[in-house]
């Protein structure tokens, strides 16, 4: 059931990806509120370079993991290691400034803010200029902040956004939302970029660009990137290994061919197949 | 064809975030900082600066203060009255205990005691959000006033409770004091202003101030992305405060000259910094001056009209005037909740295509 | 035992008593926050406005008389007749409710799926409003406002507990018929909320605008239940307020005595304003008569901000309110 790479230092995936050493790894984590149980001891890795993929029906806590991962949940039993290090109790952000960045299921932009100004947020990590230099705008600040912009029009170029580059994002139809949350996402250079139902909502075609956008980021900048999604034929061609989740408990890992085949997952989660 | 922007390229980073990025807009504001600089300092009676300018110069720093908290880091405070009631209590002792320090500095120090205050009275925000942290700011308001009332070192135990500047001078000229000209208070809380409101427009474009806006926008997306909502927050309550006491320390030396601290620095201040920046515009500096103006000018104008032309009672026309605010509060909340800065922006949008709209 | 035990123990029920009062504010608050979201600040002014409305009625004054005279140059004041205080409270109560219909069809209904701090400021700027609006309509002279409610120290009590314990205790008849009035009103609104079909549609707005919605509830008409109710509790509040220390703008200020009461119970728990009141307005009692003298007194203008201020760091939603989970 578990993961069919080995454990060196890297492989290559049928596309010529690298697949690195771990990444992120997941210790037995169970997660409660109150008394229920969103997450029971669940244990998996992230590998660097990969596309690792959530799945499981509403509930099964995917977006739980998600925001233990991203630091918004604090587990109450169970270890995160990042990087080859445990990671202790942190706050959100002080995991963002570890270089762990996120999209949000239902899209969390900055709606007062132009789009240009939320991509440049993703920056906020990154940026060091004090009160003081940035109230009197002295070189430094200047400096800093066109350096910036130059990176984040590098990323507006890249998902294609120019055009809205000075729109409100209040204004934005959902699917170029999500585009701009993505080039958020990437502003920060992340070394893991979490996705949180990158695709739901969309028609045909966004979810086309949406795919190409996640492949191109993985292939490009070799971001690893761990995503959640309901449609399975995008899961399936995306993920280099996926994890499927079932009431909190891990029910299958491994390559999607792997999972399609897992009997478990196919009694939870697929059903009698779809064809 | 008045107003356009065609033909107005951007060839540099720089050149694209500067703070007026159309042609037109940059040479009406160095009109305006020409005129205000260089006429009305000529023109100025005591009249004008009294009931209008000086207050009114003010005030807009007060709502840039509380326009960098409310509008930009979306924590509402209700405790405006009080801040600036730190401000002048604060420079009225290093006015009284330093008298050979310029009078500047004591304003300056003025606005960093109350930033130190104002972040002490911020710290509940990290744990308290929205109306619950009005409510809290209120808790400031009430017993800063109350503090100045009661503890007689405040007011250097004079008789009355009552706190009066002593004449203090600027290059050979007062600026405080009953022997004050009309076009010194002008000038020195001009120049005053003109340095915030450049200070405030820096810190609002760059990162300091897109953390502020993310906090305001979304604090738990904004957690989620890497901005520590304690330093966010408390730096917003600190410049908010430095901007408001330094108000107050200029509200009561240079333009009231004595206050008591019920009286002027009461929760009635605090609603009527609010409402400035709520009527001028939320998140915006040029908002924060039109919503001082506006306010300003209003009872002035009321009264001019009502008590001035009509000849009605005085307390019938504060009724008035009350009716008047309530209801152009509701209106731009209803209309444009972002205020006559919205409106200005949506009359510049009409111009720029006028008069061919397609 | 010794006199300032007994004193103490007096102080700690007249504030018992006035913290009742801050409780009738506070249910206002509490009603409307419930039904819409809604942080009514004008809730003070509305009683204001309810006592002022009801004392110009009481007392045959003819609206905007100032107005009127100023424009026209005329010197109108009164009809010459008075008004029995029943049916004048009548009256009060429709047009606080037809201020609620006003108030529902131009300011909320415009206002829909607005963040909860512009709707906040809205009601500041309502208040605003109508307190220049009352003031207009009835002038801002300090009136008495006398519905027949027995007042004064009550003699029997204070014999009896002279006779009991050799302390009389003081206490104001008033104070008693409001701890009643209370009492009744919050009765009538649970069984209100709980066993009628407008008050069951009122808590499916509180719970889900939209659910309620969707299901055939008139948001607007429960909007308009909601703040007739609370404009009735702001006209009892008025009443008591009024009676015992006059008509005038400070009544409006009453308001922010009950603001600290809402954060120490929690703004959707009816229970949590009793208790917050109670335990405010005994707290404030207690603490001017304790430590006042050391501090130059009047405390009683801070201590119950500072109060809830410090119990909501560590407890941010009130005693009685839900915990708030944050999601993503």
């Amino acid at each position: 059931m578990n993961a069919q790479i080995p454990l060196s230092s890297y492989t290559m995936t049928a596309d010529g990806r690298k697949i690195g050493a771990v990444l992120m790894e997941m210790k037995n984590i169970t997660l409660r509120f109150g008394g229920v149980k969103a997450i029971t001891d669940i244990s998996f890795d992230i590998r660097e370079g990969e596309i690792r993929s959530i799945i499981g029906p509403n509930g099964a806590g995917k977006s739980s993991m998600l925001n233990v991962i991203s630091g918004f949940y604090v587990p109450q039993e169970g270890e995160v290691w990042f990087r080859g290090a445990r990671r202790p109790q942190m706050k959100p952000y002080e995991v963002a400034r570890q270089g762990i960045a996120r999209t949000f299921q239902n899209i969390a932009l900055f709606d007062g803010m132009s789009v240009l100004d939320n991509i440049m947020t993703g920056r906020l990590t990154l940026m060091k200029t004090g009160l003081l230099a940035q109230s009197f705008w002295w070189g430094s600040a200047e400096r800093e902040e066109t350096a910036h912009r130059e990176k984040v029009e590098k990323i507006i170029d890249f998902l294609e956004i120019q055009a809205i580059r000075k729109t409100p994002v209040g204004r934005l139809p959902y699917g170029l939302k999500k585009r701009v949350e993505l080039a958020r996402a990437l502003a920060a250079e992340p070394k893991l970029l979490l996705l949180d139902e990158p695709m739901a909502g969309m028609n045909v075609e966004e979810k086309e660009d949406m795919c190409r956008f996640i492949l191109d980021v993985n292939d490009e900048f070799g971001t690893t990137i761990a995503l959640i999604e309901h449609d399975m034929g995008v899961v399936m061609d995306l993920s280099d290994r996926v994890v499927v989740m079932d009431y909190g408990k891990k029910i299958g890992d491994g390559t999607p061919d792997e999972v399609r085949n897992n009997q478990a997952v196919i009694d939870a989660y697929l059903g009698v197949s779809h064809e | 064809m008045l107003y356009r922007e065609a033909g107005d390229f951007k060839t540099s980073y720089v050149a694209d975030s500067q703070t007026f990025p159309i042609k037109f807009d940059r040479i009406r504001y160095y009109i305006v900082v020409a005129i205000a600089f260089g006429v009305v300092p000529f023109l100025i009676n005591d009249y004008w600066a009294n009931a209008v300018f000086v207050p009114f110069l003010i005030y807009a720093i007060a709502a840039i203060g509380l326009n960098i908290l409310t509008g930009y880091c979306g924590q509402v405070s209700l405790g405006t009255g009080g801040f600036m009631a730190v401000g002048a209590y604060a420079c009225y002792k290093l006015m009284t205990a330093m008298p050979d320090v310029p009078f500047v500095i004591h304003v300056a120090l003025a606005g960093f005691i109350t930033a130190g205050v104002g972040v002490l009275f911020g710290l509940p925000s990290l744990r308290i959000k929205g109306f619950y942290l009005a409510v809290a700011t209120l808790a400031a308001q009430f017993f800063l006033v109350w503090l100045f009332n009661k503890v007689p070192w405040f007011y250097n135990y004079s008789a009355s409770g009552q706190i009066t500047a002593p004449e203090r001078m600027m290059f050979g000229i007062a600026v405080t004091g009953a022997g004050t000209p009309a076009w010194a208070k002008y000038l020195f809380c001009l120049i005053i202003l003109f340095a915030l409101a450049w200070l405030a427009r820096n810190l609002t474009r760059g990162s300091v101030g897109r953390r502020w806006m993310a906090i305001r926008d979304m604090d738990i997306a904004a957690e989620i992305i890497g901005v520590n909502p304690l330093t966010a927050k408390l730096s917003a309550f600190a410049v908010s405060s430095f901007y408001i006491g330094i108000a107050g320390a200029l509200f009561f030396s240079v333009y009231l000259g004595a206050v008591e601290v019920g009286e002027a620095f009461g929760i009635q201040k605090s609603f009527l910094v609010l409402f400035m920046i709520i009527i001028g515009g939320l998140g915006s500096i040029f908002g924060s001056f039109a919503g001082a103006a506006f306010l300003v000018l209003l009872p002035v104008l009321l009264k001019n009209i009502l008590v001035g032309q009509f000849g009605w009672a005085t307390d019938l026309a504060a009724h008035i005037e009350l009716m008047i605010v309530g209801g152009l509060i509701i209106f731009f909340l209803i209309v444009e909740p972002h205020g006559l800065n919205q409106l200005w922006r949506v009359a510049k949008e009409k111009l720029r295509l006028w008069p061919f709209p397609h | 035992m010794p006199e300032t035990v007994f004193y103490a123990l007096e102080v700690m029920l007249n504030g018992l008593m006035a913290g009742i009062m801050y409780a009738l504010v506070a249910l206002g608050f509490v009603l409307i926050f419930k039904a819409s979201g809604i942080f009514n600040y004008a809730q003070g002014v509305l009683a204001l406005f309810a006592a002022l409305t009801l004392v110009g009625i009481m007392e045959g004054q003819v609206p905007f008389a100032h107005l009127i005279n100023a424009i026209f140059g005329t010197s109108f004041h009164t009809f010459g007749f008075k008004v029995p205080a029943l049916v004048a409270i009548l009256i009060t109560a429709a047009i606080m409710t037809l201020l609620a219909v006003l108030v529902e069809r131009y300011i909320l209904k415009h206002l829909v799926n607005q963040e909860p701090i512009i709707l906040f400021m809205a009601t500041i700027g309502l208040a605003y409003f109508l307190e220049g609006f009352g003031d207009v309509m009835w002038g801002s002279d300090l009136k008495s406002l006398d519905v027949g409610l027995p007042k004064g120290i009550d003699e029997t009590i204070e014999s009896l507990t002279s006779d009991w314990f050799g302390y009389g205790f003081f206490i104001d008849r008033l104070d008693i018929v409001a701890a009643i009035v209370a009492a009744l009103l919050v009765a009538a609104l649970t069984l209100f909320s709980q066993y009628s079909k407008q008050g069951r549609a009122l808590r499916a707005v509180a719970d889900d605008h939209q659910a309620a919605l969707s299901v055939g509830i008139s948001l607007r008409f429960i909007w308009v239940l909601v703040w007739s109710i609370a404009g009735i509790v702001a006209l009892v509040a008025g009443i008591m307020w009024g009676s015992k220390s006059g008509v005038q703008f400070s009544l409006s200020l009453i308001a922010l005595k009950a603001l600290p009461v809402l954060m120490l119970g929690g703004f959707t728990s009816i229970p949590g304003a009793i208790v917050g009141g109670l335990i405010i307005g005994m707290g404030e009692k207690l603490f001017e008569f304790l430590i006042g003298p050391l501090v130059g007194g009047a405390t009683e203008n801070w201590f119950a901000y500072v109060l809830a201020l410090v119990f909501l760091v560590f407890r941010p939603q009130g005693l009685f309110g839900e915990r708030i989970i944050e999601r993503v």
